[in-house]
């Protein structure tokens, strides 16, 4: 699957997309592929402070352990109930339905490319 | 790194590939979990030709491995399997094996890929006192296909003139799949039914191709493990080491200490079987959906801070939907229903001692 470009991303394989203060973050395509099928997934509260690449959350696919780092400093204002009761939506659509959580931030930090990681994952 | 002959054929059906006992071999192809379930619910196929084939063969055959393993291959009769174990002086597991009894002066042991030169070394080793038989790794010659789930016999069935029906679990059997010359060998590691098929590697994208489209659905790495799991199967590296003997991994039954003959950690297996262990293989179940992974520690309680143990694997159980885990534990915590809490990741998760296996095919 390629990765849209109208999202940035980090070397952790997150996407995040920035509307107005609020950036909705989700893993790759590629993050998902890596990680198997997913099975669990434990995300940050609402009112939960995040900090630039601190581990924040948890995604667990039947053989092994993947971390959300946060893209961006901020508060998570919603995480996403549909990959909490159905985990396999993760895989199924990682750009769309598959997100994770929405952190009002109070600065944007510089984010990779499209392009850029394209290159990281060795799809360009 | 090796491959197996089948390395292309896995490729082209989109496989993700991991390194296993030093070989690279296919982890899934799409989904780990559809891929478990068409074991337990059909039949799923299954490239294991990273294996080692060892022969064994000679007049003193069976003398020979009463001598080299655990178990009394002596007592197999032709055409039947027995799992066994081969130890060192300390009575400590070198690998665990299936050992098939061809015919009264031959033998094939299967062998974990990684352990295969320790295994071959220490029968050469061991076989320099019986002068008519001989060992002969052979692993390279063959592909190693496991066909497993209610619907393998049925599918391999239609592959084969053989009558399946006569070949019960743990035996062997020659025959023709898909105009291939093979071994057939009623044995498997998923807790389901099923077969593995031996046969020359040349022939192995053909028989590899022939049993997907009578419909088995190729499995990866990662469903087998968490097959073999749930089935309460050990895996060597995990719940078997060099630092572990039968007794502790709880395979005493397959250990045969009264019998005449000597074998090669016997007196150390001896002296260890009247004394009491110091650690335990357990099953743990818990609750939620968090899976308590490999090295993890076990502690007595959510309190306590000296570890009494630690997870050897673990994993959300696809079949059963909570997590589920083997661990080593001090005696003291290992009866059933005992409570223990594992360490996950900074978290304290209960899990109760459940007996094994935690999943059991209806027969």
């Amino acid at each position: 699957m390629s990765n849209p470009e109208n999202l940035k991303y980090t070397k952790e394989h997150e996407w995040v997309l920035i509307e107005g203060d609020v950036a909705t973050i989700g893993i790759t395509a590629y993050a998902a592929e890596k990680l198997g099928d997913v099975v669990f997934v434990d995300l940050p509260k609402a009112g939960t402070a995040t900090t630039y690449m601190k581990i924040c959350g948890e995604i667990e696919s039947t053989k092994s352990v993947g971390e959300l780092y946060a893209p961006l400093d901020g508060e998570v204002v919603e995480s996403n109930p549909v990959v909490v009761s159905a985990p396999e939506t993760v895989n199924a659509d990682p750009f769309g339905a598959g997100w994770l959580i929405k952190v009002r931030f109070t600065n944007l930090p510089e984010l990779l490319t499209a392009a850029e990681y394209n290159v990281l994952t060795g799809e360009a | 790194m090796p491959q197996t002959p089948l390395h292309a054929e896995h490729a082209r059906l989109g496989a993700s590939f991991t390194d296993f006992g030093g070989w690279d071999m296919p982890v899934r192809y799409t989904s780990d979990l559809a891929e478990h379930q068409a074991v337990r619910e059909s039949a799923g196929l299954f490239d294991i030709s990273h294996m080692a084939e060892i022969f064994v063969r000679g007049a003193s055959s069976s003398a020979f491995l009463d001598y080299a393993l655990v178990g009394q291959a002596s007592a197999i009769r032709d055409g039947k399997a027995k799992y066994s174990m081969i130890v060192d002086l300390d009575g400590n597991i070198i690998d665990d094996l299936i050992v098939y009894r061809l015919a009264h002066d031959s033998f094939l042991i299967i062998a974990n890929a990684g352990n295969r030169s320790a295994v071959v070394k220490a029968l050469n080793e061991r076989v320099t006192s019986f002068d008519s038989s001989e060992v002969v790794d052979r692993s390279d010659e063959f592909a190693l296909l496991a066909i497993q789930g209610p619907k393998a016999t049925a599918i391999l069935q239609t592959l084969t003139d053989s009558d399946l029906s006569e070949l019960p679990y743990y035996s062997i059997g020659k025959g023709k799949v898909s105009g291939v010359e093979s071994y057939l060998c009623r044995t498997g590691y998923t807790g389901e039914d099923g077969f593995e098929v031996l046969f020359r590697a040349e022939s192995a994208v053909e028989v590899f191709n022939a049993l997907i489209n009578a419909g088995a659905t190729a499995c990866g790495l990662a469903s087998r493990d968490t097959l073999r799991l749930e089935a309460g199967m050990p895996l060597y590296g995990h719940e078997l080491d060099l630092e572990t003997n039968p007794f502790e991994a709880n395979l005493g039954r397959a250990v045969k200490l009264d019998r005449e003959n000597d074998f090669v950690g016997k007196a150390a297996l001896k002296v260890i079987a009247e004394k009491p262990v110091t650690k335990i293989l357990v099953g743990l179940v818990g609750e939620g959906k968090r899976a308590a992974r490999a090295d993890y520690p076990i502690y007595a309680s959510s309190e306590a801070t000296d570890s009494i143990g630690k997870i050897t694997s673990g994993a959300l159980s696809p079949t059963l939907g909570y997590p589920v885990a083997m661990a080593y534990v001090s005696p003291e915590h290992s009866a059933l229903g005992s409570l223990v809490s594992v360490d996950i990741r900074g978290t304290r998760l209960e899990m109760k001692v459940v007996k094994l296996p935690f999943y059991k095919r209806a027969s």
